[in-house]
């Protein structure tokens, strides 16, 4: 399954039933140089919308809301030694959190790249 | 860019604020603080007039030296932090953005009859500071290379009449000018040229400062706090203090006499989480005992750091702490300020 994004600035990609989680590269760019990166806790329920993660630059704490509910399964830990990995690599090695999803039907909604690029188009205008 | 006291600032240039906060400490930065309010005071009893406002000794400043104080409020709360220099026959007093349009009127009335506020309104107001500073500027101006610390000169730079003060926000050594509008973009450009200096924003003036542990007034200094409080003292001389002759006395001296009933400390948390201002500290494992102030990411630092009050039982350095950062407890210590030492030039 194709990764697909939100109009939160997240990304989803899909295997299974686990969604691994990260905020885009429009997003980072946007945040600035991260200096801290709290993930959420293994095992944690989420609902869809639920407080996942907080991402921190010099000028402020960002909440990151899960984009799906379900479990958390696994949480990128080598970001509380190094949160600039999510700047350098937000769609990749910055990943946030991995979920075990409950209702599969709450992917329908996300854009797929095209879309989401045409959604970037569209707020920059 | 942002909204700030009723300007449009930039938060940060294209470099980004720990790109900028770095290269101030390395080499230096150039911060356009124009929007700070700036006065002369004219007339033989100017200092006589500003201190019926502050707690500091603006008679005892010799012409050419400036002076951080205070415009304290009948409670001995502080209503603006400021900085006055004796420019010989008159004054010249910076104030902050945010409380320029209350100081300014208090500062005419108390000077009624004793000396004449003009407020300057066609003077840019840019400030040079690092490491490089000295060298970038005395190549323009010789004259600035030798000035002290918190002294004056009036000189020209690039042919156009400047104030510049050795003084700024950073705890590096730096420069405040004064400049008339008509020259600043001239004047700032060709700082910009000078390959030691990049343009800084708001972001990384307030993490250079807050590493300085210098204080942002409405963060770190209120109408309620006192300048006992914050850690001023310093800032109230011997003959001031045996007059006692300035708004809030009555408080103020009573505290330099008995201590004051919180404090302003510096605070180390551990770990990398930041704890911003209105953070909630906690005694280890105990009851709430103040809040923090400012507090960020200091990028010097490499870390969080943050200051904030704390009741005068907790405020000794290495007292432990804890700090209520959204759902965790985060543990933290008392620490002296400031975070990255002061390298002001004494000459």
């Amino acid at each position: 399954m194709a990764i697909k994004y939100t109009k939160d600035h997240e990304w989803i990609d899909v295997d299974g039933e686990i969604g691994t989680v990260g905020i885009t590269n429009h997003a980072q760019e946007q945040l600035g140089e991260l200096v801290y990166v709290e993930v959420p806790e293994v095992g944690a329920t989420l609902e869809q919308g639920d407080e996942a993660c907080v991402v921190e630059s010099v000028k402020a704490a960002s909440e990151v809301y899960s984009p799906c509910s379900g479990e958390i399964v696994e949480v990128n830990e080598d970001l509380a030694d190094a949160p600039t990995t999510v700047n350098e690599h937000a769609e990749g090695d910055g990943w946030l959190f991995k979920i075990k999803l409950s209702d599969m039907t709450e992917l329908d909604e996300f854009m797929d790249e095209a879309d989401y690029k045409e959604f970037l188009k569209e707020l920059d205008e | 860019m942002v909204p700030f006291a009723g300007y449009e600032m930039p938060v940060q240039y294209p470099a980004g604020i720990i790109e900028e906060h770095k290269h101030t400490r390395d080499k230096a930065g150039l911060f356009d603080v124009s929007h700070m309010g700036q006065a002369w005071l004219h007339g033989a009893d100017a200092a006589k007039a500003i201190e019926k406002l502050v707690p500091g000794d603006i008679q005892a400043l010799k012409p050419g030296t400036g002076r951080y104080t205070m415009i304290t409020n009948d409670d001995g709360g502080i209503v603006d932090d400021l900085i006055v220099t004796n420019w010989g026959d008159r004054l010249f007093i910076v104030v902050n953005a945010s409380r320029k349009h209350i100081d300014l009127p208090m500062i005419a009335e108390a000077a009624s009859g004793l000396a004449e506020l003009e407020i300057v309104e066609n003077r840019a107001l840019i400030a040079l500071q690092g490491p490089s500073a000295s060298g970038v500027l005395s190549g323009m101006a010789p004259a600035l290379a030798a000035m002290p610390f918190m002294s004056a000169v009036e000189t020209d730079i690039g042919g156009i009449a400047c104030h510049v003060t050795r003084s700024g926000y950073t705890g590096e050594d730096g420069y405040e000018i004064s400049i008339p509008v008509g020259n600043i973009e001239a004047i700032a450009q060709a700082l910009c040229d000078h390959s030691d200096v990049m343009p800084v924003g708001l972001g990384a003036r307030d993490t250079l400062r807050l590493e300085a542990g210098l204080c942002l007034y409405g963060n770190d200094l209120d109408e309620e706090t006192s300048p006992i409080e914050a850690g001023l003292a310093w800032t109230i001389s011997k003959r001031r203090r045996e007059a006692g002759d300035f708004p809030g006395a009555a408080r103020i001296l009573g505290e330099l006499a008995d201590g004051p009933q919180r404090k302003r400390v510096g605070i180390q948390p551990e770990g990398r989480a930041p704890a911003r201002d209105g953070t909630v500290i906690h005694a280890a494992g105990g009851d709430a005992v103040g809040t923090i102030t400012s507090g960020g990411f200091g990028p010097s630092a490499g870390g969080p750091i943050a200051m904030g009050y704390v009741g005068a039982e907790h405020a000794a350095p290495g007292t432990q702490l804890e700090l209520a950062v959204r759902k965790n407890m985060v543990p933290a210590s008392v620490v002296k300020m400031p975070f990255q030492p002061h390298r002001y030039y004494k000459g």
